[in-house]
């Protein structure tokens, strides 16, 4: 393989690995305060695509606002959601909520079957993201620049409200222990509700962007990115947000590197998150950046 | 307390079990062809639920594997059964691979060399994967499955890809289900409460505890394992017998999802649960379909929506989780006692 195809990849796996970060940012952030997998986190990020299209084609809106409208609606959808679904369940065996959201994301395919219809659609591309840019020998889209920015971007910025600012303090106080921060007279589930709005925008963010890279949308489109960027959560440690960007870069940079080096794998190719999660966990149990927990009696 | 009169229960479970060989003998004879694959799914998603239910309703151990465990049964079932010129024909990418190509079994083996081919990858799954817990096992067991699953898409000289196996012999009736289905049922009702199911309910509700006295933990929850993939491996092969048509695609977690869905709707930790929830789960999706077809309410016209029936069973299943989340028998067992304490007035009560 020459070093210019050794670029491009790198470039795609830059791509993938930024777009699954941004989704385990979301996951990583609600178990880590919850212990919860929010299997609708996926998709969130499928109704973000989504939200795009119709207000590309149906509204008629700009490009630019129609993605800020959907980023908001679907950061809605997250806090909705918890609303109706988590909430009740809090104080329930872990199972209950688990399955509350396997049923949520269920209800959610399903409901996009019925009403976006199950025809995958063609989205529409600003002409300036997709001109291909040639560098000596290296010809990238923009995207591939411009994604990973945003994903930088929008980790910083996420960063900045957990550490810096007394929501953030909430949140990191919640995650460590949930009963004495109410105690403490922190409002939980308007912390917790945040959270949820923070990581259904990151998702939805990343599907928006996943749309524009993989130009086609169906209902289905979140079920396999959101388990892999689960596995990512995990990888890098639950509960580590960057972590989270990490697990995320390492699995996309697994998976476009062992199908160009390997073609004959490409088959396997959506195996290998799975594989390597089980060798990370039995070496690791805890993912990579993950505390380790103490087991009490 | 009364004391617990065998005699009488053993009269009165062999009169029910009687009662239901009598009823089934009605149903293969009266009910049309629709009915009776209700009938069949029914014991089928009995014999998934029951084993589901020993991994983690008795033993605590979350997996999410089971379409996996499935798969293996299903496929090295169909494999034995399917005659060597049937199987010339289906394999059109690439020939079947020679012990395959010849091997031939009587269903009963065939069924029987599906559950322990399962219960062989659920031991060998097991052993590593068993030092998590919680939800990190959870997500490695949904993680086997579905390497399975792309495996098994790959695999074409064995599996034949993505276009599956066709017209698999249909030996799956109503008594080899239903056969199966009392078999499992008793199997586990003597597990559970043997020392062996004691042992697992102490697992279950505190690990540390059961270490503390001695037990080896990881071997009994290795073996409640593998002896809920052999079950699973069984349902498999029995499912695919039954509908005679199995691709990799069929054994998404999307299967997963349904049967620990009938768990816990029935309730988790209570075998009777399991088989109610699966004659109630399986009766209401095959009867939601009405949804899907043109409705005419007077002179008003709906037209069938493809999908409103997964919408509404998804719904239903939040509201059982958010309403009633115990499930229908919550952890209780069906009992002669408790029915005839029930309807016997003046009797003594408790």
């Amino acid at each position: 393989m020459s070093l210019d195809m050794f670029i491009q990849h790198l470039f795609n796996a830059l791509t993938l690995g930024s777009l699954y970060g941004l989704i385990a940012i979301g996951y990583t952030m609600v178990y880590g305060i919850l212990r919860l997998i929010n299997f609708a986190h996926g998709d969130i990020f499928m109704l973000g695509a989504y939200f795009v299209f119709f207000g590309v084609t149906l509204t008629k809106l700009p490009w630019g606002i129609a993605v800020i409208l959907a980023v908001a609606l679907s950061a809605l959808c997250g806090i909705v959601i918890d609303r109706i679904a988590y909430r009740p369940l809090r104080d329930a065996p872990r199972i209950s909520a688990l399955i509350s959201a396997i049923g949520v994301s269920f209800f959610i395919e399903n409901l996009g079957l019925v009403v976006f219809t199950g025809l995958p659609k063609p989205v529409y591309r600003p002409d300036w993201l997709v001109e291909i840019i040639t560098l000596g020998n290296i010809r990238i889209l923009p995207l591939a620049l411009i994604v990973p920015a945003i994903a930088f971007a929008l980790v910083m910025g996420l960063l900045w409200i957990v550490y810096k600012t007394k929501p953030g303090l909430a949140m990191r106080s919640i995650s460590k222990d949930i009963e004495t921060t109410r105690l403490m007279g922190v409002s939980v589930d308007k912390i917790i509700a945040l959270t949820f709005g923070l990581g259904s925008a990151l998702a939805a963010a990343s599907g928006i962007m996943w749309a524009l890279r993989y130009p086609q949308i169906h209902p289905f489109m979140g079920v396999f990115p959101g388990f892999k960027a689960f596995i990512a959560a995990v990888l890098g440690g639950i509960g580590s947000i960057q972590g989270a960007m990490i697990g995320g870069m390492l699995l996309g940079l697994i998976e476009i590197m062992a199908v160009a080096f390997f073609p004959a794998l490409s088959g396997y190719r959506d195996a290998f998150a799975f594989i390597l999660l089980i060798v990370i966990l039995l070496m690791k149990p805890t993912g990579l950046m993950g505390e380790k927990l103490e087991e009490k009696v | 307390m009364k004391t617990p009169n065998k005699s009488r229960d053993l009269t009165l479970t062999t009169a029910a079990v009687g009662l239901l060989l009598v009823f089934l003998w009605w149903a293969n004879g009266h009910l049309d062809n629709y009915k009776i694959q209700v009938l069949n799914l029914i014991a089928i998603n009995s014999i998934l639920a029951l084993s589901l239910n020993l991994i983690y309703g008795f033993t605590g151990m979350f997996s999410l594997g089971h379409a996996g465990f499935m798969a293996i049964g299903a496929y090295v079932s169909s494999l034995l059964i399917l005659p060597p010129v049937q199987k010339e024909m289906i394999y059109i990418l690439q020939p079947l691979i020679w012990p395959f190509s010849v091997l031939q079994a009587p269903f009963f083996i065939a069924v029987l060399a599906g559950g322990f081919a399962a219960a062989l990858l659920g031991l060998i799954i097991a052993i590593p994967v068993l030092r998590l817990g919680g939800d990190y096992l959870g997500i490695a067991t949904l993680g086997f499955a579905e390497i399975i699953r792309v495996v098994f898409t790959n695999l074409t000289p064995i599996t034949n890809g993505a276009l599956g196996l066709k017209g698999i012999p249909n030996y799956a009736n109503i008594w080899w289900n239903y056969g199966w289905c009392l078999l499992t049922l008793f199997f586990l009702i003597r597990l559970i409460n043997s020392n062996f199911g004691n042992v697992l309910k102490a697992i279950r509700d505190d690990e540390v505890a059961a270490r503390a006295m001695g037990i080896n933990t990881f071997k009994y929850r290795v073996v409640s394992f593998s002896i809920g993939a052999f079950f699973a491996g069984i349902g498999g092969a029995l499912m695919a017998s039954l509908i005679t048509t199995i691709d990799p695609k069929m054994f998404s977690f999307l299967l997963t999802f349904n049967v620990l869905m009938i768990v816990v709707a029935g309730g988790l930790g209570s075998l009777t649960g399991s088989i109610i929830g699966s004659a109630v789960i399986t009766v209401l999706l095959e009867w939601l379909r009405f949804v899907e077809n043109p409705i005419d309410i007077g002179s008003f016209h709906l037209d069938g929506i493809p999908g409103m029936r997964m919408v509404i069973f998804s719904l239903l299943l939040i509201l059982i989780i958010l309403f009633r989340r115990e499930g229908i028998m919550g952890m209780r067992e069906f009992s002669w006692d408790s029915l005839i304490n029930r309807f016997s007035r003046g009797g003594e009560a408790r």
